[in-house]
């Protein structure tokens, strides 16, 4: 299964990227699990000094930014592949 | 995807699409001054000269000035900070000496794209790469400190030398206070767990955009920081407009002019605890200026206000111990009032 974790420290911008999340995984139909990080250990072992941070399949896909929706969507499916 | 004629034609659009904005975006500009006059004091009928006619031409030529000149410069200025990142700032940073490291670590702070909420994974990054706590301090002053929406409003409000002598205070101000907590060796002040963590390599987009992502997402940041400004810029100048049109010239001579001495530091004490927004504060500040508030007076205010925030410091409060939050906002606060009673002395 499709494993997605949003890396932050619980501002805003990170709620924002955990909704977008969990509307591209309804989207496009896909099994994931949505899980959000907010340890600093485990954000930092992914070097990501820019939160929002988004890590599909243990993959950092993008930091410290708010994706559009169509651009989560193309991460996930990209990450299927 | 980026082949064929698709992907000229696409990028054609792009540069169609960039170019219509700029003609537009420069008419706008152009005509904004004799047609917010025309409806200021020919439509709406109001007399020259009159309290509520200058009140209102004010607020009507600077409200769409200010935005227009906000859309441009975030654009601008996220189009160069696509082209940098927090991980290229580290790299850019690793291994420069004290002295040339604060003033790289200043103006980088400029140009890296920043959130404060994500100044603790940034502290703990750079810190790990061995950049010394002074120059990782420079970095984390300027970044709030020149703040471009302040920029913008001090250059459409009072001119381009006085936004230049913003810029170039502010990055005095990281600079030196960066040196400063250096060289007092305040490394056992910093929270222990920051020593044992184990940062993870990083990898790094910023050279890889294109250039049709690098323009997407200066649009995104246009559309995204006007709409988060935008009431606030227009209440500000409601405020600015209604104190241009009312309030008697050099009525705050006395308690905000150069003469007293006192207004400085008071000024930076209240705005420190203060967190208000650039985007409505600056245009309150113009007019008070206008009636004989000293500019040095309100410079240290608008940055006491932007540059020490409350919420960055309790979001700093988790890496750092309270000695060192106690230093770190001494020192700024002490190289703001220095710059201000400077400005008063120079201008």
């Amino acid at each position: 299964m499709l494993s997605i974790k949003v890396l932050g420290s619980g501002c805003a911008n990170c709620h924002k990227v955990e909704a977008l999340a969990k509307q591209a995984v309804t989207q496009l139909g896909v099994q994931a699990n949505i899980e959000t990080v907010t340890d600093m250990q485990a954000i930092m072992s992914y070097g990501v000094m820019s939160t929002p941070g988004i890590v599909i399949n243990d993959k950092v896909v993008s930091t410290g930014r708010v994706p559009a929706l169509s651009q989560i969507t193309t991460m996930i499916t990209t990450a299927l592949q | 995807m980026n082949s064929g004629p698709w992907a000229v034609n696409k990028t054609t659009q792009t540069i169609s699409k960039l170019l219509i904005a700029a003609i537009v975006w420069y008419i706008a500009y152009t005509i904004l001054q004799p047609f917010t006059e025309f409806l200021a004091f020919d439509v709406l009928r109001l007399a020259r000269g009159s309290h509520l006619g200058e009140s209102v031409a004010f607020f009507l030529y600077d409200v769409p000035k200010i935005l227009l000149l906000l859309s441009a410069m975030i654009f601008l200025i996220t189009i160069v900070r696509t082209f940098f990142s927090a991980e290229r700032t580290r790299r850019l940073l690793g291994g420069r000496r004290v002295g040339i490291g604060n003033v790289l670590a200043a103006m980088l702070g400029i140009v890296t794209p920043f959130c404060s909420c994500s100044a603790v994974p940034l502290f703990i990054g750079f810190v790990e790469s061995g950049i010394p706590l002074g120059v990782t301090f420079s970095f984390l002053i300027a970044a709030p400190v020149i703040n471009e929406v302040a920029f913008v409003l001090l250059f459409g409000l009072f001119g381009w030398k006085i936004a230049a002598l913003y810029v170039a205070s502010g990055l005095t101000i990281a600079i030196i206070a960066g040196i400063i907590i250096g060289q007092l060796h305040l490394e056992r002040y910093v929270e222990d767990f920051v020593w044992q963590m184990q940062v993870g390599a990083a990898q790094d987009d910023s050279l890889k955009l294109t250039w049709e992502e690098r323009i997407t997402r200066a649009w995104e940041a246009v559309r995204d920081i006007v709409k988060k400004v935008w009431l606030y810029v227009v209440i500000g100048i409601a405020v600015g407009a209604g104190i241009h049109g009312y309030v008697p010239t050099d009525a705050l001579a006395e308690v905000m002019g150069k003469s007293a001495w006192w207004s400085v530091p008071i000024a930076v004490l209240i705005g420190v605890p203060l967190y208000s927004n650039a985007a409505g504060m600056i245009p309150i500040v113009s007019a008070l200026i206008e009636k004989g508030a000293s500019l040095g007076t309100a410079l240290a205010f608008m940055m006491a206000v932007i540059g020490l925030s409350l919420p960055e410091t309790i979001i700093l409060r988790r890496v750092l111990k309270p000695q060192l939050i106690v230093v770190f906002v001494g020192v700024v606060a002490l190289a703001i009032i220095l710059t201000g009673y400077l400005f008063n002395l120079v201008i």
